[in-house]
């Protein structure tokens, strides 16, 4: 048997993490449906979380892709684990500081291949299972999800360009409530399970669980409720880049998004591909700014995200790598401690900047004036 | 079958994807179409132009049909995602 203090430590970080990927992902489901005015910031946030939590029950087979198929569990220890998650949860908060949205997975995937790579080389990773499930997907998955959002875009303004503007936008918004609920629910059924998998690879890594086996049902339910409750405290910063900053969206095209990022998820889980909720929702937004004549898209905006992308899985690498080896220094439980200290105060420190110029539920459909943080309200 | 990319897996979500992430939608705005048509009550000069149900019978029954069968392909879809885990 390993050590069960560090275990305990290991899947209270996990926890922390999952949280980090609620409230990250909020956006991915309810920028838009916030964006048009369908459902206010407040009930947006409760309905995705409610539907987080359902949807982390639907579907494992996520989750059996992190904990068996992208390292060697025979390599993992606890403190690789733990490495991980730290550069996960570094990246998450940085990138939310910056209001950028980027992928939570790739963020969690990237500081586990990092820190397996600092403890065991370069052979303890399932390079094979990384570039086809995790790669390979996040490449195609926007594209894919574009091109269905252009399309259904398209086809619903052809069929209702005789509507009146007042019906059409009633109408979908109406519309827009049920495709946002389905995107919870798919990221529940998606992302809930990449930390099922992670607290999986603990267990198996500390003895507690064999190799290859599946997540037990303490771990199902408390990751379902970390990440139900991140979803509904909101990451008002990415919500914001997400539904004013890409494209000015009006409500069919809310729901041309919202139906292609959740059919394309959730087939995906079905498949076991462990791909980014983020990258979908953000292929499907700059899709349904291609299919609607004369809507203005961003580049700049869609760019920056892109390249945040890239560097996600090597940044949170580093960072898993580099606490990795932090630990292993000091050595023991001492390295691991040492290793959360770090971790708590680059939270602090983070949660602390963004104190200077918050964006809350109060001012996140401002107008875009291409900063995260909209101008300071005029005062009165 | 190319042990990099599983084209199967990606064929059926291009395709599926379609028909569940633009059709459906597409189905919705023809059953919001269907449920405004004017019925043939005489609409009141200034009437009011939000008002989603239009009156037309056939129009408010092919809408039913029309949001029947968007819901129903919902229900299956989550059906089809718990069964296969």
């Amino acid at each position: 048997m390993g050590n069960d203090l560090v275990l305990v430590l290991v899947v209270v970080t996990a926890l922390a993490f999952d949280f980090t990927n609620g409230f990250h992902d909020t956006a991915n489901a309810m920028a838009t449906s916030i964006a048009t005015g369908a459902l206010g910031p407040r009930t947006a946030v409760a309905l995705s979380g409610v539907l987080n939590l359902v949807g982390a029950f639907l579907s494992l087979s996520v989750a059996a892709t992190i904990a068996n198929g992208l390292v060697d569990t025979h390599l993992v220890t606890l403190t690789v684990v733990l490495a991980g998650l730290a550069g996960g949860i570094t990246w998450n908060l940085l990138t939310w500081l910056f209001g950028i949205p980027s992928s939570s997975s790739h963020a969690l995937i990237g500081g586990v291949v990092g820190s397996t790579i600092a403890a065991a080389g370069g052979h303890g990773v399932l390079w094979h299972g990384l570039v086809s499930k995790v790669i390979i997907p996040a490449g195609l998955s926007p594209i894919i999800a574009g091109l269905v959002a252009a399309i259904g875009t398209y086809l619903i303004y052809r069929i209702s360009r005789n509507l009146s503007e007042g019906v059409r936008s009633h109408g979908f918004r109406i519309g827009q409530i049920g495709s946002a609920s389905m995107v919870s629910l798919a990221h529940g059924t998606n992302d809930a399970q990449k930390t099922m998998g992670i607290i999986t690879l603990a267990l198996i890594a500390n003895g507690t669980l064999h190799s290859g086996a599946n997540a037990p049902i303490w771990v199902i339910v408390s990751c379902a409720l970390a990440i139900s409750i991140g979803t509904y405290t909101g990451g008002w910063r990415v919500i914001r880049t997400m539904g004013k900053g890409l494209v000015d969206i009006e409500s069919p095209q809310g729901m041309a998004a919202e139906s292609a990022s959740a059919a394309v998820i959730l087939l995906s889980s079905h498949f076991g591909y462990s791909l980014s909720t983020t990258h979908v929702a953000t292929g499907s937004i700059l899709g349904t700014g291609l299919g609607k004549k004369g809507a203005e898209v961003r580049w700049s905006v869609a760019g920056r995200m892109a390249t945040a992308w890239v560097f996600t899985l090597p940044s949170a690498g580093l960072v898993g790598a580099g606490a990795y080896a932090l630990a292993h220094v000091i050595g023991g439980t001492p390295g691991v401690i040492v290793d959360l200290a770090i971790l708590i105060a680059v939270a602090v420190t983070i949660y602390l900047s963004s104190r200077k110029n918050t964006v809350s539920h109060d001012n996140v459909n401002d107008d875009w004036t291409g900063m995260v943080t909209p101008a300071e309200p005029v005062a009165v | 079958m190319n042990s990099w990319i599983n084209l199967h897996a990606l064929w059926e979500i291009v395709v599926i994807g379609l028909i569940a992430g633009a059709g459906l939608p597409a189905l919705f705005a023809v059953g919001l179409r269907a449920l405004s048509l004017p019925g043939n009550r005489v609409q009141p000069a200034g009437a009011d132009s939000d008002q989603i149900v239009g009156g037309s019978p056939a129009g408010i029954a092919a809408a039913v049909l029309c949001f029947a069968v968007v819901l129903a392909a919902i229900g299956w879809g989550i059906y089809f995602i718990v069964a296969g885990s």
